[in-house]
């Protein structure tokens, strides 16, 4: 099953990468608000149900791909591979 | 070997590159370095442990987040869980944090800028095993050189560490390189056996280098490691 893993600096963290890109997107005349810059990691897992295979690629989040301090992480599951 | 020299494991991770600085340091010290490739699954008969500098597994995903999985960060737990004294610098620290050995995170650099000179640190407390040679209050010169530097710790752990005297070293109010959340510079955990340091004092141990400074805290390690070794061969 196809796993999809979006990290994101959590709320009231200072993420100074999307600091530079909102002022850098306001300095090309692009009126945004707040920029925030995460990851994302595209995975392939073994699991076929979709519970367990969420299940396995919270456990990676939880060990190595977020560090649960700064970041929070969404997975999204979809099928093939 | 003699307790005169005490031997100091020096972990090297790929991507290491201070690991030979701190040897030299260390040796110049009076103590006696032994590398450990990351994979060993053992540490050597040893009275410290020193983390080098450096970007370990190329700093992929987070700096320290692959590092910590190695082999030879399982025998560096044990060791600390021993007492023994566990000294993580710089890429050192990032691992010992993502290693849970610490508290907190270091976050890329407010600035985004990677930074390298030096800055002004003072010791807030003065104990064994790190910076046992220095004086409360003392300000050191030590150069940092790091893109992710920048101390993080939930608010709740923030008021613990400074409750427990658990802030070991500060930049000097004017001269955080980082934007480090109350100026940290170094963290040691709860017990006192681990600390993380951001500033390289392997770098500043010879006048020569622009400091000396550097030399007191890793003095401090080797007098620990030379107790430690000492205690445990009588």
């Amino acid at each position: 099953m196809r796993a999809t893993v979006l990290v994101r600096p959590k709320t009231g963290i200072l993420d100074p990468q999307g600091q530079a890109v909102t002022s850098s997107l306001r300095k090309l005349g692009f009126d945004v608000g707040e920029a925030r810059v995460g990851r994302l990691i595209d995975l392939n897992v073994d699991a076929t149900a979709p519970d367990a295979a969420r299940a396995e690629v919270e456990r990676m989040c939880e060990r190595l791909l977020a560090n649960p301090l700064v970041e929070s992480y969404e997975i999204e599951l979809g099928e093939g591979s | 070997m003699t307790t005169l020299a005490p031997r100091v494991a020096v972990v090297v991770f790929p991507g290491s590159q201070d690991d030979r600085d701190a040897a030299w340091a260390l040796g110049a010290l009076g103590a006696e370095p032994v590398f450990v490739w990351h994979a060993e699954a053992e540490l050597p008969d040893v009275g410290a442990v020193v983390l080098p500098g450096g970007f370990s597994y190329g700093d992929y995903l987070r700096a320290g987040a692959i590092a910590r999985f190695a082999p030879a960060m399982d025998a560096v737990r044990r060791f600390a869980d021993d007492g023994g004294p566990v000294f993580g610098i710089c890429n050192g620290f990032q691992i010992l944090c993502e290693a849970g050995l610490l508290p907190g995170v270091l976050r890329p650099n407010e600035t985004l800028s990677f930074v390298c000179r030096d800055v002004r640190v003072q010791v807030e407390h003065a104990a064994a095993p790190f910076t046992s040679r220095c004086e409360q209050g003392q300000e050191l010169t030590i150069p940092v050189k790091h893109g992710e530097g920048a101390y993080y710790a939930p608010p709740e752990v923030l008021v613990r560490l400074e409750a427990n005297e658990q802030i070991l070293l500060r930049y000097a109010p004017d001269d955080n390189p980082n934007g480090s959340m109350a100026d940290i510079a170094g963290v040691r955990n709860a017990a006192g056996n681990v600390l993380g340091l951001m500033p390289h004092p392997e770098h500043a141990v010879d006048p020569l280098l622009g400091s000396a400074d550097g030399g007191l805290i890793l003095a401090s390690l080797v007098d620990a490691a030379r107790d430690r070794v000492f205690a445990a061969s009588v």
